[in-house]
């Protein structure tokens, strides 16, 4: 089987002279987006439905990192729960001790209910600094994935072993978690999260300004993704991803340009956790191990992974169509979830995202190039 | 834990990073800061109301609770066709926790803002209770919960119906004190009940000269045992204390009859097993074992008989009858007696008629307590039989005073 180099498909403006119209393609798109996420959104929302969106735009975050990590270098990054829990733990470990300094008591409530001693654990006390908790929500994920990458890629190892360390890890993550009652909740997470940075959560003004945080977010990192996607890093991650030997060939080493993705997709998984933190008001080890590690591809997978838009908007389709989805069919759901994954990957490699190109090279096939019928 | 009150409104320090978010966030804020904070209110203006029904229907944890939303279901049924409450009648909402935390308190929050509902009536784990606290104390709405749990939790909006440890876990351990075993082995599930239960049973231990010889933690859905059952045999322990849930038990009593331990040699006393787990175990693993509970099929009495006879007229003869479904089932009724002594559904109403409600309830009478919000119980130790129902062999006598935090045993004083 020979792969092609085709990295024209990434960059859509490349070509001779492009038009006016297909130069504001990607800003008008943007532009769009910002309107129906800022504008719209809030005010067609309910309170209720605007939180429900923030947690899915959360989601729509680490599907930016998936769709640069997988679907443009080709690692299927499995266990992106381990860099989301990351996130959301440091967050939490600090808004929890927020919350009990607020009401003068030097130990979070789970601790005072299930601790063993009355002093706070060594590695819980510089979370009580918003600066430092803030900033260990994106550097803590980025250095564990870049520990872990380093060795992984340096090794070659790729693929399905690849996928498979990455899933191990969120499992062990996720048990640790679970085994250390008195220093994380153990199952039960950290819950009941009451303020964010001297914001009362439970007011609606508060929660309607973290849904903006989050889309804002989004949408920028969206734009970062996307000048990365169209740098000549993107070229060359797309190249590692089609024939790494190649790459090799040509003098790069493939292991640092595979370790960037890897990184900055662990960074994003860990601020979209940091973020769902005060949305939804938990964070738990249920949120973190092999099945919502899963979860986090299935959404970029149906979509489109290597299309930002089409991971983004999947990732946002499947968690509502699990929130609406599953009331009507409670049992039915976790397998339609599993058949659109299967059918995506198996049918649709490029995702819903594809599907026109798809449809519209079926109805010509004379234009298409290299065809092998 | 309480009596937070910083609702400094805007949070547009975070928010000015990024540029023309600040201003739409900082219009949010200025509009928003008019109205008060949380008003959904329950619709009770229609001659229905809408009660919630929030249990996992999928998932993991759907076997279980999928049998307490029948009974809970089976509850409204007879309370529509006796009339309803205050002339009104129910509307049962259900919602699917899908056994996933934070899905609860989603569907929580779905059950009081859009369904507005008056009170709402489910969840099995302590995790997913944990995850939809704040949500029922953010919008002043009322969760009945039906489980038997690890104690230490008294939140303003919640009833728990079921069991807390002074109830449950201490009667069980005076039970296996009076039967002179003292050295006990702790197995269980590692989660927060589990872990919670062996503090408070260490501790028990310490202050009656009972010895806690070994403590091991499976995690949730293990099944390999063969390590922990090898370590019990050796211990030189007089009873296990099982903590276990779910499928873990079934591996766990089939390893542990393929290691020759019996009922006889090396007795098991479990509190998470009942009427329905012994039938997904096996009887021939369990026959003779021991559990703790309030409420068993065979408890005698009329209110029983004909709660056992409903529910198998509604979901089959086969069916059998278990203390958590019987907690759901008289939580609806409890809550409706409340409501009539109240004559609101005003929550604030509700909860000042609360104190001392009375039902003569399946598993005996029980007693609504004002103040904790608990209820009181008789505990009562079973003997798993052949034919799988488990049969009392001992109970308190009268019901139990719950005593969530042990404030009330010297004994526990250092637990929290």
């Amino acid at each position: 089987m020979t792969t092609t180099l085709t990295p024209t498909k990434t960059t859509p403006t490349a070509g001779p002279t492009p038009s006016l119209l297909e130069r504001l393609r990607v800003p008008g798109a943007f532009l769009l987006g910002a309107v129906l996420l800022m504008g719209v959104a809030p005010l067609a929302l309910s309170d209720f439905r605007l939180d429900l969106l923030a947690k899915y735009l959360c989601y729509a975050i680490v599907a930016v990192g998936v769709s640069l990590a997988w679907g443009r270098g080709g690692l299927l990054v499995l266990g992106q729960g381990v860099f989301f829990g990351l996130g959301g733990y440091a967050m939490a470990m600090h808004l929890k001790l927020a919350d009990a300094a607020a009401t003068g008591q030097t130990l979070p409530d789970f601790m005072q209910l299930y601790g063993t001693g009355d002093t706070l654990p060594w590695w819980w006390q510089p979370f009580a600094n918003p600066a430092f908790a803030l900033a260990m929500t994106v550097l803590l994920p980025m250095a564990v994935a870049a520990l872990l990458g380093f060795f992984v890629f340096r090794r070659r190892v790729k693929g399905a072993y690849f996928a498979i360390l990455s899933q191990a890890l969120a499992a062990a993550l996720a048990i640790w978690l679970v085994g250390q009652q008195a220093t994380t909740g153990g199952t039960n997470g950290l819950t009941d999260i009451q303020g964010f940075f001297g914001y009362d959560l439970g007011d609606p003004v508060n929660q309607r300004t973290v849904y903006f945080i989050i889309a804002a977010a989004l949408l920028l990192l969206m734009a970062a993704a996307r000048q990365l996607f169209v740098s000549r890093y993107g070229e060359l991650l797309v190249a590692v991803r089609d024939s790494e030997e190649r790459v090799r060939f040509f003098g790069y080493d493939p292991a640092n340009v595979k370790l960037v993705a890897y990184v900055v997709a662990a960074g994003m998984a860990g601020l979209a956790g940091a973020l769902f933190v005060p949305a939804v008001g938990i964070i738990s080890p249920a949120l973190i191990g092999i099945v919502p590690s899963i979860g986090f591809v299935i959404g970029a997978a149906v979509g489109g992974r290597a299309s930002l838009v089409g991971a983004v908007l999947g990732a946002i389709a499947v968690a509502w169509a699990q929130s609406t989805l599953s009331d009507a069919f409670p049992a039915a759901w976790t397998y339609l979830q599993g058949l659109l994954f299967v059918l995506a990957v198996g049918f649709l490699p490029g995702g819903l995202a594809s599907l026109v190109t798809v449809l519209r090279r079926r109805r010509t096939p004379t234009t298409q190039t290299g065809g092998t019928a | 834990m309480s009596g937070f009150s910083m609702s400094r409104r805007g949070l547009l320090a975070g928010a000015s990073a990024f540029g023309a978010t600040a201003a739409l966030s900082a219009c949010g804020a200025k509009t928003g800061s008019a109205t008060s904070s949380s008003g959904a209110k329950a619709d009770t203006s229609g001659d229905t109301v809408k009660v919630g029904l929030l249990n996992s229907l999928s998932g993991t944890m759907a076997i279980s609770e999928v049998t307490v939303h029948n009974a809970l279901l089976l509850a409204v049924k007879e309370i529509n066709a006796a009339g309803g409450v205050l002339g009104k009648k129910l509307k049962p909402i259900s919602q699917d926790g899908a056994s996933d935390w934070p899905t609860f308190a989603e569907k929580a929050e779905a059950l009081i803002t859009d369904d507005k509902v008056v009170a709402t009536f489910g969840c099995w784990t302590s995790a997913s209770r944990k995850a939809v606290k704040p949500v029922f104390e953010r919008y002043k709405s009322l969760l009945f919960y039906p489980v038997q749990y690890e104690g230490l939790e008294q939140s303003p909006y919640i009833f728990y119906i079921g069991a807390t440890t002074n109830q449950q876990i201490v009667p069980a351990l005076d039970y296996l004190k009076k039967q002179g075993l003292t050295r006990l082995y702790l197995v269980g599930s590692d989660y927060v009940f589990p872990r919670t239960a062996n503090k408070i049973i260490k501790a028990y231990a310490e202050a009656n000269g009972m010895t806690v010889v070994g403590e091991d933690y499976a995690p949730l859905g293990s099944t390999e045992f063969s390590t922990i059952v090898n370590k019990v045999k050796d211990a030189g322990a007089d009873a296990v204390f099982n903590t276990l849930n779910g499928d873990s038990n079934v591996a766990f009593f089939k390893e542990y009859k393929s290691a020759g331990l019996t009922a006889k040699s090396l007795p098991v006393l479990s509190v998470s097993i009942a009427e329905e787990e012994v039938k997904s175990i096996g009887t021939q693993y369990l026959e003779g074992q021991l559990t703790a509970w309030n409420y068993y099929e065979t408890t005698p009495g009329a209110a029983n008989t004909e709660f056992v006879k409903a529910y198998q007229a509604a979901y089959g003869a086969d069916k059998p009858t278990s203390d958590p479904m019987e907690a759901a089932y008289i939580s609806v009724y409890l809550w409706k007696e409340m409501v009539e002594k109240a004559g609101s559904f005003d929550v604030a109403k509700v909860k000042k008629a609360s104190a001392g409600i009375e039902l003569d309830a399946p598993e005996g009478k029980v007693t609504v307590d004002g103040t904790t919000q608990h209820v009181h119980k008789t505990a009562r130790i079973g003997k798993i039989g052949s034919d799988g129902l488990i049969t009392e062999v001992w109970n308190s006598g009268n019901p139990i005073k719950p005593d969530p935090y042990l404030k009330d045993y010297d004994w526990a004083s250092a637990l929290s």
